[in-house]
């Protein structure tokens, strides 16, 4: 770490002393005074580099020293006793000469560009005070180039801050982006037109600090900053729980803008959850109640899909369910680890504790209640993003982390910095914002990062150690080096290959010296021995190192936060429907078609009476097709659920971090999941049900009834909160046509809409200061109007918002002595002859289902396959693309085969979640064939 | 005759051992006059640390253009048992600076005092690796060099354990540039000795402490690395009764221009400008009269007449507002128009830019612009006011770099000397020494 950490020193700006800290540079450093600096190729996050000059200041040698000389604030390091002048007039010339440099070849085209209103080039030179163009040369033109789905492309823009090359390729480890040529005709591209490969790349169009790079998806349905209408949100893609601005005008959501956390997703947020939101806006959106069978066929009308449907009006729904729920016979509630935790916990309430399931697959059920065990009843401590990224040492145990959950990858990529970082500060005296003369000094030296996997992934190109087994032998592995870590661990008996013994050693021995080890694991390949494995290795580092920390991640969103409330398996739940123990079934924002087989799925489906409350018509709403091995009917009755834009709640991240999102807009008949239900409740007079009615109360009620919940309703201020007795504006100062908005379809200008849910308002009104974080509904400062004015809202820049970050963490580890090891260590990973043992592998792009169905994500989207060992293809004579028929009993699949060298032996992979590919649950044993003529089953869609 | 070569070479070390036809010394003409004499005394009989302490004596400065004192340079680098491993001499041989063509000379005719120059600088600072950064134009050079480390990897000179020391180990390369002026600025080259782009490193650190590959580096110019044989060989204060000043040793001197007889030629260092320029060079040729002259290359500022006696040593003609540079003069006589002198000088110069920070890749195409304007009769006198007010803008530590302020050197005097030459562009409307 920084000795310098903690200390602070004395400087004197314009004369003035100023105490600051003494690792920061003095941009930094007059940054967090909350002085206006301008400045390009500084990044908080990415540091300093010295190259656009546009952060010069004069600095003195003494009180004397009346000439000065000019130095770059971002490459001075503060010191006691330094004095700096922003405002002498031959700093703020030249400041002013940057300016009119970048502004040569820059075009004048503010009026059409998207970055026009929030660039920050346009704020540098408003307060630097250029407006006279003296040169009568022309401009230097580049071409742009076609770079996918997600960025635009304008170099004419560009001026050459490096930030895009800097970030995507040094920061964020990408491959296919660069700079080319020299002199006054540098070019930031790909080497040809193509796609981005990166899932990070949609955060160029945050680190430009221009129109050179941006949102392509935004630009289908353009808005300026100013007339979008904005709230605090989170990003609904993985459980990582990155804090996101969703954006909306005219009804549709319109982009998403990374909201920074500091301990969370910080400045950046991977593509999934920046491209992810446009299945909101779907032409499939379920938007109004229906009843979709049976006794309303007289008075049904056709939907899109053919099948007949009645709409309930707007006094029907209620009284129609409360028949429904009042015949019932027994009642199953299923949750949704993707639904808000207080549409969960009401239909906890409504079901009744010992009917409520929680949604998950049987399997994830019981891994989600092993992790919450070990991160609440072992002594290890999971980290936040930021501490991730802080790790000297890593172990990824089992997860693919890039692919589910992508910012944890980056943070690791930071991470292997660390190590190489610490002795260059320390050998070679090198401030850590250096950021360029760090990495020269550093080179390829990492910090040990050990991927224990399946098969390849996008981390090993930085890897110490890459071990590839079936996940039990990668357990097996992971208990092995527990047990090379302390006495106390069980001891993981043999065989083990020479390989992973050697493996084991090298991760015990860089866990070992490592001052802040992290440990990762997660849920994704269904191992409970990965998740215990994970456990008893961090456990084990703990003995010896009070900083080990242990990170596990779950599949979605607010899995954690449905963890925490419990629930029964969903076998149970098909039980009881097959056991006619309950004739209605309730499912809320989820498709069981993801968490059951299909027999199970076909099972529970066939109740009496099935409601959803759902945002899109998923096999559960719609059911199976006839053309399917099975036909399933969907729901009877079906209610418009409000995806995360249009609706408030909590989601509980894996770092067991409770966050609230905030409704950006409301769009017709869609309502919160929690409301249906509350309403409900309300409407069959059940008891209690009248002090639920405000999220305040669901999430008091919830507090009370869970300890586990203890400190949720902290993690955002109560609906009733205001500053000077006002509300929190989500629209801006700027918001243009609120009287005309309308006025196609009425003159009269609406009243604004009323939100008694929360401290946000539905106006420009109300406090234009800054709100408490979780508040925070756009970045914005006097002078600032793109997202650097970040700045402005952190107690020193790249640190924490002021008054906290937002978020309450509900987890914390256990106070023990001494660690309950987990003794029960599976035997080696044994391949049969006939059957392959077939994993899910995750797709950034694909693998949620939520995000692929928007078009942007789509076109990333890989097609199916099944991946299989290069020697178990060569056995069965299978070749590259080869269409197979994959047979798991319950349904089967046909797949082309992807030929994986490093797939273990006796393993299948399988594309998670793709389109098409559900009703099992894996991992599962599948029997491969070549699909003869006329033989084998139907493939599902 | 014998007597005479060795006086030669005493009085010029570097050069006066060099054969009549220009052909590279090989190996046992080198050692016949005195060559790897000083790498055998150095490994018998001096510790690394006498080594740099002798070159220190001898006041050599960097020949590359700033002046550093060498032994000086070397002792940054961390020495001791923790000390970090590998280090690396780097011989900077990229000499791209316009009008200079002086370590050409000394690599072309006797590459093994290059390489036994590098190898008591690699003793000296305990460096096993050893790179060449040499112009990509250079082909003679790198054929000469080539035979000449085959010759010495054979001899021992080079490679494991060199004449049977049991401590030192040294391992030689060429490496051609691919030609970027930035090169030239050594921690440009050693980012492009990476493989990365030629880009200057922030200072501090400096290469000695964080240089190739991040490790304790020293990178020196050829000429400099040529004198450390006859140092360590013949004494640093031999060395410094070389010179005519404080500085030690002699220095290639060179003159380009409407010169009688172009040239480069081993001088006592602080022979006067005039002595080389009427005495050496022959004075300006016939029809021609002397109007300035740049004393180092093209990034140094332009002296005149009042300036021929001085000097031609770092100290005088940094007091005269110039630098020594690389000591190689070009030469700007009456029939050359200034303007257009400037523009040759500035194109180079923003092309060579990097692009890597703002007012070098902007502020020397608009100088460029605006020059030509001037040259074709488009020219305003505020442009003048432009050029001048833009020079200044791009002063040391405004810029990353010394590149745009070693441009603007030469623009500064040039407008400060020829103002009235430009003047008279904008008020005709035309180049004055243009055709018709």
């Amino acid at each position: 770490m920084d000795k310098l950490e903690g200390k602070t020193v004395t400087v004197y700006i314009e004369g003035k002393p100023c105490q600051v800290k003494a690792e920061q540079n003095m941009l930094e450093a007059c940054l967090s005074l909350g002085m206006d600096l301008p400045y390009f190729c500084w990044h908080p996050a990415m540091h300093s580099v010295g190259a656009c000059r546009q952060c010069a200041v004069k600095q003195f040698k003494d009180e004397n020293d009346k000439k000065g000389k000019i130095v770059m604030s971002c490459m001075t390091q503060a010191a006691e006793g330094m004095r700096i002048s922003i405002k002498d007039p031959e700093a703020v010339k030249f400041r002013a000469g940057v300016i009119e440099w970048l502004m040569l070849n820059h075009p004048h085209d503010c009026p059409v560009c998207d970055e026009g209103g929030e660039c920050h080039l346009q704020d540098m030179t408003v307060m630097t005070g250029h407006t006279y163009r003296r040169t009568r040369f022309k401009k230097r033109t580049h071409k742009n180039q076609y770079l996918g789905p997600f960025i635009n492309h304008e170099m004419n823009r560009c001026i050459q801050c490096y930030r895009c090359v800097r970030f995507y390729n040094h920061y964020a480890g990408g491959r296919d982006f660069g700079v080319f040529g020299a002199h006054d005709n540098v070019y930031f591209g790909r080497h040809e037109d193509g796609v981005l490969e990166s899932e990070f790349s949609g955060n160029l169009v945050e680190v430009c600090p221009t129109g050179v790079f941006t949102d392509r998806v935004f630009k289908k349905c353009y808005t300026r900053k100013w007339d979008l209408q904005t709230a605090p949100s989170i990003c609904v893609h993985c459980s990582m729980g990155c804090n996101i601005i969703p954006g909306e005008r005219y009804g549709n959501l319109r982009r998403i803008r990374n909201r920074y956390n500091g301990e969370v997703n910080g400045y950046f947020i991977c593509d999934r959850g920046r491209y992810g939101f446009e299945f909101a806006n779907s032409p499939g959106r379920i938007r109004e109640p229906y009843l979709a069978s049976g006794d309303v066929s007289s008075l049904a009308v056709e939907g899109p899909d053919g099948k007949n449907k009645k709409i309930l009006a707007e006094g029907e729904v209620l009284p129609y369910l409360k028949t429904v729920i009042g015949g019932a016979k027994g009642i199953i509630g299923i949750g949704s680890p993707r639904a808000s935790l207080e549409a969960n916990y009401l239909l906890r309430k409504l079901a009744g504790p010992g009917n409520f399931c929680s949604g998950f697959s049987e399997a994830e059920s019981g891994l989600m209640r092993e992790m919450i065990s070990i991160l609440s009843g072992g002594p290890v401590r999971t980290p936040s993003l930021r501490e991730a990224a802080m790790s000297d040492a890593v172990l990824v145990l089992g997860q693919d982390v890039p692919n589910t959950a992508p910012m944890l990858g980056l943070a690791l990529r930071q991470a292997v910095r660390q190590k190489p970082m610490d002795r260059v500060l320390r050998e070679l005296k090198i401030p850590h914002w250096n950021d360029y003369a760090v990495r020269d000094a550093m080179q390829e030296e990492r910090g040990p990062l050990f991927m224990a996997s399946v098969t390849g992934g996008r981390l090993d190109d930085i890897a110490a150690g890459v071990f590839h087994a079936a996940p039990d032998d990668i357990a097996r592995i992971g208990f092995r080096v527990a047990q090379a870590l302390s006495p106390n661990a069980p001891r993981a008996e043999g065989p083990f290959s020479a390989e992973a013994l050697s493996f084991a050693d090298r991760v015990a021995k860089g866990l070992k010296e490592a001052k802040r080890p992290l440990v990762v694991s997660g849920t994704g390949m269904g191992s409970l021995a990965l998740l215990q494995a994970a456990a008893n290795i961090a456990w084990a580092l703990w003995e010896g190192n009070r900083n080990a920390a242990l990170s596990l991640v779950a599949q979605e969103c607010n899995s954690v936060g449905l963890a925490l409330l419990g629930g029964t398996g969903i076998n149970d739940a098909v039980r009881a429907v097959e056991e006619k123990r309950a004739d209605t079934v309730i499912i809320l924002e989820n498709d069981v078609f993801d968490r059951l087989d299909l027999p199970g799925a076909e099972a529970l489906l066939r109740a009496r009476q099935v409601i959803v409350l759902d945002f899109l018509p998923t096999h559960t709403v719609n059911g199976l097709p006839k053309n399917h091995m099975v036909s399933v009917a969907g729901a009877a009755v079906v209610l418009p659920s409000a995806p995360f834009a249009e609706g408030s709640g909590t989601l509980v991240s894996s770092e067991g971090r409770a966050q609230r999102f905030y409704k950006v807009f409301s769009a017709g008949r869609a309502e919160e999941s929690w409301r249906w239900l509350r309403d409900l409740m309300v409407d069959l007079g059940m008891p209690g049900s009248e002090a639920l009615f405000s999220p305040d109360e669901v999430l008091s009620a919830m507090e009370r009834e869970f300890p586990a919940m203890r400190g949720i309703v902290e993690a955002a201020p109560a609906s009733d909160f205001r500053i000077d007795g006002m509300k929190v504006p989500r629209q801006p100062k700027r918001y243009s046509g609120r009287t005309a908005i309308r006025a196609a379809m009425d003159v009269h200008e609406p009243k604004p809409a009323e939100d008694a849910d929360s401290p946000l308002s539905f106006s420009m009104e109300g406090y234009d200061g800054q709100p408490p974080s979780p508040l925070i509904s756009r970045f914005w400062a006097p002078g600032w109007n793109s997202v650097q004015s970040v700045n402005k809202f952190q107690s020193e820049v790249g640190g924490p918002l002021r008054g906290g970050d937002p978020g309450r963490r509900l987890i914390e580890p256990s106070k023990v002595k001494q660690a309950s090891y987990f003794t029960d260590i599976p035997g080696p990973f044994a391949p049969r002859g006939n059957e392959f043992f077939v994993v899910p592998l995750y797709h950034v792009f694909g693998s949620e289902k939520l995000s692929a169905l928007s078009p942007g994500i789509g076109e990333r989207v890989p097609s199916p396959y099944i991946a299989l060992n290069t020697e178990d293809a060569k056995s069965k004579a299978l070749s590259q693309g080869e269409e197979v028929r994959i047979d798991f009993g319950v349904v089967s699949f046909r797949l082309p085969v992807e030929l994986d060298p490093l797939m273990p032996r006796g393993a299948a992979g399988f594309p998670f979640g793709l389109p098409g590919l559900h009703g099992v649950v894996l991992p599962a044993w599948g029997r491969i064939s070549v699909p003869g003529a006329g033989a084998g089953g139907q493939a599902v869609e | 005759m014998e007597g005479k070569n060795k006086q030669n070479q005493r009085k010029r070390p570097l050069t006066g051992s060099f054969r009549a036809d220009g052909e590279p010394l090989d190996l046992v003409e080198y050692e016949k006059a005195g060559g790897y004499e000083a790498l055998r005394k150095a490994l018998k009989s001096m510790a690394p640390k006498d080594v740099q302490e002798e070159v220190k004596a001898s006041n050599l400065r960097g020949r590359g253009g700033a002046g550093f004192p060498t032994g000086q340079k070397w002792s940054f680098v961390p020495t001791g048992e923790d000390a970090p491993r590998p280090r690396y001499v780097v011989a900077n041989a990229d000499e791209m600076e316009p009008g200079t063509f002086k370590d050409r000379i000394l690599m072309e005719n006797s590459p093994h005092m290059l390489i036994e120059g590098m190898a008591l600088a690699a003793y000296a600072i305990g460096a096993e690796h050893a790179y060449i950064f040499l112009r990509g134009e250079y082909v003679r050079s790198a054929r000469a060099l080539e035979m000449a480390l085959a010759q010495a990897r054979q001899k021992n000179y080079l490679g494991q354990n060199v004449l049977g020391s049991d401590f030192f180990s040294l391992e030689m390369h060429i490496h051609m540039s691919a030609g970027r002026y930035m090169c030239g600025e050594e921690t440009g080259l050693l980012n492009s000795l990476e493989g990365k782009r030629a880009m200057p490193r922030t200072k501090p650190p400096y290469p000695q402490v964080s240089g190739f590959m991040g490790k304790p580096t020293v990178v020196n110019n050829v000429e400099t690395l040529c004198n450390v044989p006859h140092i360590i060989r013949n004494g640093a204060a031999w060395f410094k009764s070389l010179s005519l000043g404080q500085d030690g040793g002699t220095k290639i001197y060179g003159a380009s221009g409407r010169v009688k007889r172009p040239g480069a030629w081993e001088l006592p260092l602080g022979t006067t400008i005039r002595e080389i320029l009427e005495g050496h060079a022959g004075g300006m040729r016939d029809g021609y009269r002397f109007r300035g002259l740049m004393p180092g290359g093209a990034s140094t500022e332009f002296l005149v007449e009042e300036h021929l006696d001085l000097p031609m040593d770092f100290d005088s003609l940094q007091k005269a507002g110039s630098r020594m540079g690389t000591g190689t003069m070009i030469i700007m006589d009456d029939r050359t128009c200034p303007v257009g002198m400037q523009i040759s000088l500035q194109s180079f110069f923003a092309r060579e830019s990097c692009g890597w920070c703002t007012p070098c890749r902007e502020g020397l195409p608009w100088i460029v612009h605006t020059l030509n304007a001037i040259e074709d009769g488009q020219g305003e006198m505020e442009d003048i006011d432009l050029l001048l007010e833009q020079a200044r803008l791009l002063a040391p530590g405004h810029t990353f770099c010394a590149l745009a302020p070693g441009a603007a050197e030469p623009l500064l005097s040039g407008v400060r000397y020829f103002r009235e030459d430009f003047e008279r562009h904008v008020r005709e409307k035309r180049c004055p020494w243009g055709e018709g």
